[in-house]
């Protein structure tokens, strides 16, 4: 693993900017009779929000904004459910405050999982921790990116061993390198797999089916609407 | 994507360049086995499973013995991968219910529940499902903890040999799954909780079906203690067996009925109620040995607890016959309410004639709904429930589109599988059936 390991420059792990600008109804590559053709829709991720926030969000911000310099991207309160976006190199120093903290103690991490936005230039493998404090009943997100051409982000299985085998699988299913992982390997796909299947820009796979004189393109070939 | 990830459909074996990652360290088995030739001690490396009938489906466990005590356990996971979650990118919200009822087969009402949670908070019609609706859900949750609970109980009380409580845990289970046949047309995989609601109402018969399954359950279910409680060999194999305390349930992920085991009573219906627990009476059980039998005396008295709850919901559901089941907006609402008939399943007379000659707008709803599906805002959300092995939850990605732009599952097996080293090493090599078992993972929802 050493070998692999990079020098984290900082990357700019903006969140997706406005997911996408959408023409007509249907996927692109196939004829729009739709008569939709010329509608022009953006379609933008919730917005950042501002403190004060409400509730107990203002004090585990302001909390972190003591302990760790500068750790926020930016912070999205949306449908009742706060994500931190951190960069990358600061992910480590959260998620220690995040825990250690006796006015934070998110000592649960449930869940880690990797998300692709192949638009989002420059930030396009995002990483989402869900964290859980039992001490306070309460639930937070902490969200990081890195670049597909520099796939690192530093491991938190120090800080939290459940997130072994989760940063193992958002490495198999997305080629996001943990650095720091103890045992960076393949959990789900067979140890010889080439690529990693949950990137947007791997392929369903699938076969046309012929039946009756007609043939049905694969589910990822097939016109649809978005 | 780097020139390594190009040919996505190499052949195994296939020379990639970089470093090519394998299980137990970078090594193969073959050399594995041959490393230990060499060293010339009595260590044994055992390779359990994947298809071994005491490993709970298709888990394959790495085991390096000396004479009959565990010194390494490495479990290895990811044969029964399905790609389901990729295969959900590809179809609509609703169609997902019937991807992610098939992750963890022996629960398949939660799955269900967590991804529709979690798709309606994105919708923001949280507060907009009606109450029967929620009350059903309840009903089928907790009926589904207690068929779930019975075959971790059943399973495991195989494979250390007591094959009764197997045969008796799969009769009562079976009474079970006969009103989940009734209600929804199937056995298991039922996609009955939909984005909204429920797909359909109960039959006409279901609360007197459902008062017979009662009476059947509280008639039976007191044989596992009987069998079991105080039976010598019994609680030979399993006290003591697989201990964890709560330390390393909250390192490792832990949740469910394992962390109760070790006295810490923590539950989300408790905790962070919804689909309106806060409104139902019953007990969050706990334990304090944070063993095998612990365990096993958690899920024993959570059944009477659910058994409690689906006797409360079974009067709210009596008293509400008649309402809503669906959430009152017919562009999300899936339109075709389903009639069984004689062959079991098939489409409603009302809704076809309602469509095809009164009403022209509802027949436009349906055929959008159907071919369209309904678009979901953008952003994401993660809605944890208390599924009967512990927190399940289900992290959603919209981008406004018709399809999850990205869906995934926190199984709770797949934490607790993490923890099985943990409990086995230094052990008996016979003691890691029981801890195994004892976690209860079922790895149709650990692989997805």
């Amino acid at each position: 693993m050493s070998d692999e390991q990079s020098d984290l420059t900082p990357a700019v792990p903006e969140p997706p900017k406005p997911v996408a600008t959408r023409r007509g109804m249907w996927s692109s590559g196939t004829g729009d009779t739709s008569g939709y053709s010329r509608i022009v829709r953006a379609v933008d991720w919730p917005a950042a929000s501002e403190p004060p926030f409400g509730s107990w969000y203002d004090d585990a911000y302001n909390r972190l904004l003591a302990l760790v310099d500068d750790p926020f991207i930016k912070v999205v309160l949306d449908r009742g459910e706060l994500t931190f976006f951190v960069p990358r190199e600061k992910v480590v120093e959260v998620m220690q405050a995040l825990r250690d903290d006796a006015l934070l103690r998110f000592e649960f991490c449930a869940s880690v999982s990797g998300v692709h936005y192949p638009d989002d230039a420059g930030s396009e493998l995002h990483v989402v921790y869900h964290l859980q404090s039992m001490t306070h009943n309460r639930r937070l997100r902490v969200e990081t990116a890195c670049p597909d051409a520099d796939p690192h982000v530093p491991s938190v299985v120090a800080t939290y061993p459940a997130a072994d085998w989760h940063e193992r699988e958002t490495w198999d299913m997305f080629g996001i390198i943990f650095d720091g992982h103890p045992h960076l390997t393949r959990i789900l796909m067979p140890d010889d797999w080439v690529g990693h299947p949950q990137r947007k820009d791997y392929p369903l796979g699938g076969i046309p089916i012929e039946y009756k004189g007609t043939t049905v393109p694969p589910v990822d070939a097939r016109r649809n609407y978005r | 994507m780097s020139a390594e990830h190009n040919d996505f459909y190499a052949a195994p074996g296939e020379e990639a360049e970089g470093t090519v990652y394998t299980a137990m360290g970078g090594g193969d088995w073959a050399d594995i086995a041959s490393a230990q030739a060499e060293r010339g001690d009595e260590t044994l490396v055992i390779n359990m499973g994947p298809q071994h009938p005491s490993t709970h489906g298709v888990l394959r466990l790495m085991v390096e013995c000396d004479g009959e005590t565990v010194r390494s356990i490495r479990p290895g996971i990811g044969f029964l991968h399905t790609g389901i979650e990729k295969n959900m990118e590809y179809r609509s919200w609703t169609q997902g219910t019937t991807f992610v009822t098939r992750m963890d087969y022996v629960a398949p009402l939660f799955n269900e529940a967590a991804y529709c949670f979690s798709v309606e908070r994105l919708l923001g019609i949280e507060d907009q499902i009606p109450q029967r609706a929620q009350d059903i859900r309840v009903l089928m949750m907790e009926l589904c903890r207690i068929a779930s609970h019975l075959v971790a109980i059943g399973t495991g009380g195989m494979e250390i040999g007591a094959l009764t409580v197997m045969t008796i845990g799969f009769r009562e289970r079976e009474m079970i799954l006969d009103f989940f046949e009734a209600v929804t047309g199937l056995r298991m995989n039922h996609a009955y909780i939909r984005p909204g609601g429920v797909a359909l109402d109960l039959p006409e018969t279901g609360i007197a079906q459902l008062r017979d399954l009662i009476s059947w359950l509280e008639k039976h279910l007191p044989e596992y203690a009987a069998f079991c409680n105080e039976n010598p060999i019994f609680k030979g194999r399993m006290c003591g067996i697989g201990y964890q305390d709560l330390s390393a349930c909250f390192a490792l992920g832990v949740t469910g009925p394992v962390l109760r085991s070790t006295g810490y009573a923590w539950d989300l219906r408790k905790q962070q109620p919804y689909c309106g627990y806060e409104t139902y009476d019953f007990d969050v059980i706990t334990w304090d040995t944070s063993d095998a039998y612990g365990r096993f005396r958690v899920r024993l008295d959570e059944m009477w607890e659910s058994l409690k709850i689906v006797k409360q919901a079974t009067d709210r559901l009596e008293a509400s016959t008649g309402q809503p089941v669906m959430v009152d907006d017919p562009k999300i609402a899936w339109p075709a309410t389903l009639a069984v008939g004689p062959d079991g399943q098939g489409n409603s007379h009302e809704h076809i004639k309602h469509i095809m000659g009164e009403s022209m707008e509802a027949l436009i709803h349906h055929f959008k709904l159907v071919t369209e599906g309904f678009r979901v805002p953008p952003g994401q959300a993660y809605v944890p429930i208390e599924s009967p092995k512990g927190e399940l939850g289900c992290h959603v990605v919209s981008d406004g589109g018709t399809r999850p732009y990205r869906a995934h599952m926190r199984d709770p097996g797949f934490n607790h599988l993490q923890s099985v080293p943990i409990q086995c090493e230094g052990g008996m090599l016979a003691d890691i059936v029981v801890a195994v078992g004892s976690l209860d993972p079922v790895m149709g929802g650990v692989d997805r």
